[in-house]
């Protein structure tokens, strides 16, 4: 394998006709870095991945392994030639060899010794936990196995970057957390260059250094699992980690330190206070400035788990009648509105989770902190979600 | 309610009868009239001879017509399969601009009955000097044939999956690696369908064959025809006689064939 | 760095295009060329103007016709309900397909050889309809029109058959029952649901029937008259070529026989386009 320090994809666009799946999409990557391509489907994450892998042309930009452009988007190295692994949705299993001739099949393209064969594809379906598995074919085993296979076939070659095509969405749900747990494990065994793409926000904070949360084709946020779930950079990251209760908003008071913004916002349930840990230069600051000005709504954000049933000193009170209670066992999911009789109030919806045992219909007077409160500008229509790329 | 789906049944199964019943006492009447002799009246003949079968191969040079047409059959499957398994490739693949009109150009050899373009073709192969040659019977009974294969081939190139192939790319495999360690293994049930199915078909393929072949360029089928035409030079039984010869020729292959497809892949399959 | 490629897919395509080209489009050309031309070159109608002109030829054209039509309505009406009874499998359907291809397979030769003798005058045929008392003087049913409109059924309508029960059991079986759930009786479904459904599958059926009958060649000789009521089209289009050496003339009469068939086809899809609108195929895989 060829050693290197980093990988870099520079202002990478994919055009699919006249629609524009993947708009100048840059990134670096260190090497042994755990990267998720995070989003909805037809955000642009598997075209991204199908970009770098070079199974799909490029149609701009460039990518570099150091100072070697290995595509600008008229010259390309060839895909096979990469050195880069890709596990695919499906498996993509050659359904008439064994799993061992599985695994060899790129030793055997690189005229690896038959003993080296033989050692390598051992030790790989070993660090799978498949040992014995060898003479079986494909369609003798479960799905888990097979995804298994999928990935002993790529580290076998040692990678200089493994791509991860959703690999978990076909498995049943414990399967996948089982599995997850092993390419974590895996990971930080071999430490491999790993790019992973995912429309599961668990999956992705659980096994990244990195997160990239994109959107119709466009990088939204880049960031370690703590930043993306704690501080999304807009509304729309607030949404894909868990912000579910989104109101309309008006701004009524901002007052600026430093490293934080104080805001008054009214909202259907009436005003509430936020303390923003938004610094300066921070453009989600500048925007509800602007906000503020223009007189333009914003949305609040906050997650179902910081709303409190019993509300504590210093908080936000809410004022609201709960409507549907959904026992989950633990706890329960509560849904609320302000006020059910005129239609603004019922517009907005409130979710939280109690332990206590709530009732329909019951008035409530709910509590949040203001420093669980986000504020952000209206999200800015884009464009419909573009197709995902394929192949 | 019951009682109509009886006379469903009852229906269906007589025609059938009937159908399987006609078809059955074609075939036995050619058998039994060539190893008779003066079946004039009564179901069965009373006398039972070997005859026509040496007049036969006294008349025909029987071993050059089973070489001609196996080496039609099979040199036309070779041929075909080359010219076919590519195309059918890239059409079960890619997707360009004026896909369906080459498709349905492919298709047109099929629909079109041998005798509406047949005649045309064969001056050609006068004109060439390809008639009564071994090569012009080969060439011509090609044009059914390949797109027939590409019919054939193409869903089952289409089973293969394209991440098969990237996944080959992605472990360094090149196109003739594909093609031979992926591809050609997993397609082969798709190649011996196509491949058998026209063995069966160029076998009894008459039109094109007569239309070109002459001397001993002939295949059986079109020597069967020569000889009922001229139904008066030779006694009839001598004539069942190459009849049943062609017949076990083409049985033996259809039921080699009915090992690997069913019937319905024997006719044009409706998409 | 190797530059994208895409000419690779054309490459592969190269050996079949030319395979179409030189094997069909071009003797077609050809023979649409030799047409309009006379025997010592130069170009000329007369080749079409003496086929209708001689009423010896150009009645080809409605014998053909009158032996084609009939029997592929006889072969599609048939199939119809026969692949409808079998949509869903039943027993003995290998043994039942078995015969119905062993014609197809055999070809028209054989089976026109083997019906001079089992429907001749003292064939199995005939002494079983006089032994049953139905006839009492034997059948002709060779050497005339009928033997060849019954060598097309046997032949033609597997064709059919096959051809429908590959289409009608690809229709996916829960608009059947969701029919009847909603009230519809057995026939009502089969008219209102299946029927429509098999329309783009029958329209194709019939088309390639009646484009088998209508060059209908070996059995017309064989069985039929070649000489009178049974002088079909393609008939007269051999003898041109191979018996009086008129390429010119035969290949007009290939080129109409090929128009009539493009024009019977035509009239069928347009049906077709009357009678369905929705996608080609309905139902699962």
């Amino acid at each position: 394998m060829k050693d290197f320090k980093h990988i870099s994809v520079r202002r990478m666009t994919k055009r699919f006709g006249d629609k524009t799946a993947l708009h100048e999409f840059s990134l670096a990557f260190d090497k042994g870095e755990f990267v998720t391509f995070l989003g909805p489907s037809g955000c642009g994450k598997s075209t991204a991945l199908n970009c770098i892998t070079g199974l799909i042309p490029i149609s701009g930009g460039e990518i570099f392994i150091d100072d070697e452009c290995i595509d600008d988007s008229r010259n390309k190295v060839a895909p096979e030639k990469r050195e880069f692994g890709m596990v695919f949705q499906n498996y993509a299993l050659f359904p008439h060899l064994s799993v061992f001739d599985n695994v060899a099949f790129g030793l055997r393209l690189r005229k690896h010794t038959k003993k080296s064969v033989k050692e390598k594809v051992d030790t790989a379906l070993r660090l799978v936990h498949l040992e014995g598995y060898g003479s079986k074919f494909p369609a003798q085993m479960s799905g888990g196995e097979q995804q298994r296979v999928a990935i002993a076939r790529c580290i076998v070659l040692e990678p200089r970057l493994l791509l991860l095509d959703e690999p978990l969405s076909n498995l049943d749900a414990k399967l996948r957390v089982e599995l997850r747990y092993e390419l974590k494990a895996l990971h930080e065994r071999l430490r491999v260059t790993t790019i992973y793409v995912t429309h599961d926000q668990t999956e992705a904070l659980a096994l990244s250094d990195r997160i990239v949360v994109m959107r119709a084709g466009k990088i939204q946020q880049v960031g370690t699992p703590e930043e993306v779930f704690s501080d999304p950079a807009n509304l729309f990251v607030a949404d894909f980690m868990g912000f579910k209760n989104m109101w309309k908003a008006k701004i009524e008071s901002l007052s600026q330190s430093p490293d934080h913004l104080d805001a008054v916002v009214k909202t259907a349930g009436g005003s509430l206070r936020a303390h923003l840990r938004y610094p300066e230069g921070d453009p989600r600051r500048s925007a509800l400035v602007a906000a503020q000005a223009s007189g333009k709504p914003v949305v609040t954000a906050i997650r179902p788990e910081d709303i409190l049933l019993h509300a504590q000193a210093g908080m936000n009170l809410l004022s609201c009648t709960s409507t549907l209670v959904e026992y989950l066992g633990q706890q329960s999911q509560v849904s609320a509105c302000f006020d059910a009789s005129t239609p603004e109030g019922a517009a907005d919806r409130i979710d939280f989770r109690s332990s206590d045992r709530v009732e329909e219909g019951r008035g409530l007077e709910l509590g949040v902190a203001p420093d669980k409160l986000l504020l952000f500008p209206e999200l800015d229509t884009i464009a419909s979600t573009v197709e995902e790329g394929s192949p | 309610m019951r009682s109509k789906l009886k006379l469903s049944s009852i229906l269906f199964a007589a025609a059938m009868v009937v159908y399987v019943a006609n078809v059955l006492g074609i075939l036995f009447t050619v058998v039994l009239n060539s190893i008779s002799k003066d079946w004039f009246r009564g179901v069965f003949p009373k006398i039972f001879t070997g005859d026509w079968y040496r007049y036969v191969s006294r008349d025909h040079d029987i071993g050059s017509l089973m070489f001609v047409t196996f080496t039609v059959a099979f040199l036309d499957v070779l041929i075909a399969l080359a010219v076919a398994f590519p195309a059918a490739y890239v059409l079960a693949r890619k997707e360009f601009r004026g896909k369906g009109l080459l498709l349905s150009l492919f298709l047109l050899p099929m629909i079109v009955p041998p005798m509406a373009y047949g005649i045309p073709l064969a001056m050609l192969c006068y004109k060439f000097h390809l008639a009564a040659r071994l090569s012009g019977v080969i060439l011509v009974n090609l044009v059914p044939i390949v797109p027939f294969m590409i019919l054939i081939l193409m869903p089952f190139i289409e089973q293969v999956g394209t991440n098969l192939e990237s996944a080959a790319v992605m472990l360094g495999a090149k196109r003739w690696t594909i093609f031979r360690k992926i591809l050609v293994p997993l397609t082969v049930p798709g190649i011996l369908t196509a491949g058998i199915l026209s063995i069966v078909k160029t076998i009894s393929m008459f039109d094109l064959t007569y239309l070109v072949a002459g001397g001993n360029t002939q295949t059986i089928v079109v020597a069967l025809y020569a000889d009922a035409y001229a139904a008066g030079a030779r006694p009839p039984q001598a004539v069942d006689a190459l009849a049943v010869i062609y017949f076990l020729t083409a049985m033996i292959c259809l039921l080699v064939a009915l090992k690997f497809v069913s019937p319905t892949q024997m006719v044009f399959k409706l998409k | 760095m190797s530059s994208a490629s895409k000419s690779g897919s054309k490459v592969l395509l190269a050996p079949a295009i030319a395979f179409l080209v030189l094997l069909f489009l071009y003797p077609f050309a050809y023979g649409l060329y030799l047409s309009f031309t006379k025997a010592d070159g130069g170009a000329t109608f007369a080749n079409y103007v003496r086929f209708f002109k001689d009423p010896w030829d150009f009645r080809t054209i409605w014998t053909t016709l009158w032996i084609s039509l009939p029997i592929t309505f006889i072969n599609v009406g048939l199939a119809i309900p026969f692949a409808y009874y079998m949509r869903r499998g039943m027993k003995g359907e290998k043994t039942i397909t078995f015969f119905l291809i062993v014609p197809i397979t055999l070809g028209a030769v054989l089976i026109s050889e083997g019906m001079l003798s089992y429907m001749g005058p003292r064939g199995w045929l005939n002494q079983f309809l006089m032994a049953i008392g139905l006839v009492h003087h034997p059948v002709r049913f060779t050497h005339n029109y009928l033997g060849v409109v019954i060598s097309l059924g046997l032949s033609g309508f597997p064709y059919a058959f096959l051809m429908l029960l590959g289409y009608v059991s690809g229709i996916n079986p829960d608009l059947e029952k969701a029919s009847q759930m909603l009230g519809a009786s057995k026939f009502q479904t089969f008219w209102k649901i299946l029927f429509p459904l098999m329309v783009p599958g029958v329209a194709i059926a019939f088309c390639l029937n009646f484009v088998m009958a209508f060059s209908v060649f070996p059995s017309a000789v064989l069985l039929g008259q070649p000489s009178g009521p049974t002088r079909v089209i393609a008939i007269a289009a051999y003898q041109w070529a191979f018996e009086k050496f008129n390429f010119n003339a035969a290949s007009a009469i290939s080129m109409i026989m090929a128009a009539i068939e493009l024009i019977v086809i035509t009239l069928v899809l347009v049906w077709r386009g009357r009678m369905y609108k929705g996608a080609s195929i309905v139902g699962k895989g």
